[in-house]
């Protein structure tokens, strides 16, 4: 059992890198999808709401076997790794999309009004009084989102990424332990997660403080 | 005084679909005017001061302030950047105060003058610490609005305003969300204003202080302009049968 944990060690790294990247795709391509919902041209609002029916509209495991098994077959060729950030990115950046929308437009009316009274322009406005009254609102809940993302990067397993639960699967063929081996990957998620959650409440407060 | 208006809403209507909240109303307010809009809720009064700034665009008719028309028909782009030219001169207040919770009083009133007039941050503060003195809050410059009070809120929000210099002021019911116990600060604040001959169109619930501050009244009911004149003639001595129920009214809730 003992001579296992360095793989796991090694496997929750890539986890851990996978959910890093990830969360910065997933915000970059959230912020771009909430700016596209909330743009003044039509078209744009329609390309962000199709970004998000279709990708929270389909499972994200296919999703990913499109983009790793399907991407070679139109040109698209990448590691497991890479599709796998890309994947889980651009899915949980749908998800983004309307948690960021949606803080954006949780601030009161009154406050746009009151920027626009004393002649700042539209842009002005978002930037210096909605965003950052949005910012402290859309904390929380990106941290459900971050939750849901770490989790999801089991998915990758599926397209070969030798991270927690690949690693699990593996280390059953040679000790025969599969309780052992899934609950040790579950306990690992368990930290990250945990570890994560703290960090998130701890952003969180200090936003509401300042 | 010259006899030119200052403010001129010519022939202003607006329409939700087929409900008219605003029908066909002309308002001149002359330089150092101060105009109290009075009526029921539902009458148009604070759609009419919306439509002053643009913020709830007419359907029909024109606003001017000086020789500029505020809602100039312009492409988005061009009309976006006159509108903002315009709001610049034109100061307002609001119910809910809608001053900015993520800035300290000093940042809520440096924000607009920064951006918009390229001030250096020390020109910034001397001039929110001369609004801040002016409305007698310079004490609280470095406190969030959360910890203010709602009469001082307001008076922060009139500071806000007045930092940009705007050429007349637009109240809309200030003191109709405070404690009965905060109005007077706010309404001194108003007064003192008043006394040095700021345009200030006011839509407001206080008959009293209408009447003491001043220099004509307009009486709204279901979008129009039912009844004008100088608040001695509108409270003491209304014409119109409108005008009359709505002050029996509102002077019996007043009295208590």
């Amino acid at each position: 059992m003992l001579r296992v944990y360095p793989f796991f060690l090694a496997a929750a790294w890539v986890t851990i890198q996978l959910s890093i990247y990830t969360t910065v795709l997933g915000l970059i391509c959230g912020s771009l999808g909430a700016a596209a919902r909330l743009s003044r041209s039509r078209i744009l609002r329609f390309v962000g709401a199709a970004y998000v029916s279709l990708f929270r509209g389909t499972p994200a495991l296919i999703q990913l076997f499109i983009l790793y098994f399907g991407g070679p077959q139109i040109g698209i060729q990448l590691d497991a790794f890479e599709a796998g950030v890309i994947g889980l990115g651009v899915n949980i950046g749908a998800y983004m999309t309307e948690t960021i929308r949606g803080a954006i437009v949780a601030v009161d009316r009154g406050q746009s009004e009151a920027a626009r009274t004393l002649g700042l322009s539209r842009s002005e406005t978002m930037r210096k009084v909605i965003l950052p009254q949005a910012a402290r609102l859309m904390i929380r809940p990106l941290g459900v989102n971050i939750n849901a993302l770490i989790k999801g990067t089991a998915l990758v397993a599926a397209i070969s990424v030798v991270e927690l639960t690949y690693t699990a699967q593996r280390y059953i063929g040679s000790t025969y332990k599969p309780f052992e081996m899934f609950l040790l990957a579950g306990v690992i998620y368990m930290v990250i997660i945990y570890v994560t959650g703290l960090a998130i409440s701890w952003l969180d407060r200090r936003a509401r403080i300042s | 005084m010259t006899d030119k208006p200052f403010i001129d809403i010519r022939h202003a209507a607006k329409s939700y679909g087929a409900l008219e909240v605003l029908k066909d109303i002309s308002l001149q307010v002359r330089k150092g005017q101060i105009v109290a809009i009075i009526g029921p809720s539902g009458s148009g009064k604070s759609t009419l001061l919306r439509a002053i700034n643009d913020l709830d665009p007419l359907t029909k008719g024109e606003v001017w302030l000086e020789d500029m028309q505020v809602n100039k028909p312009l492409p988005p782009r061009q009309y976006e950047r006159h509108i903002n030219q315009m709001r610049q001169q034109i100061g307002m207040v609001f119910q809910h105060f809608n001053l900015f919770p993520h800035l300290t009083v000093r940042g809520n009133i440096t924000l607009a003058p920064k951006m918009l007039k390229r001030l250096t941050e020390a020109e910034a503060n001397a001039l929110a610490e001369k609004q801040l003195a002016h409305v007698g809050m310079l004490d609280r410059i470095d406190y969030y609005p959360s910890q203010l009070s709602g009469g001082q809120k307001q008076r922060v929000a009139i500071a806000r305003a007045l930092a940009m210099e705007p050429k007349v002021m637009l109240f809309d019911e200030v003191t109709s969300a405070l404690d009965p116990e905060l109005v007077e600060e706010v309404n001194l604040t108003m007064k003192k204003l008043a006394e040095e001959h700021m345009t200030m169109i006011i839509v407001t619930h206080e008959m009293r202080f209408a009447q003491d501050v001043c220099d004509r009244v307009l009486f709204m009911d279901q979008g129009v302009v039912v009844e004008e004149g100088p608040p001695e003639v509108i409270f003491r001595n209304p014409q119109h049968e409108r005008t009359k129920n709505f002050l029996r009214k509102h002077l019996q809730g007043n009295a208590q």
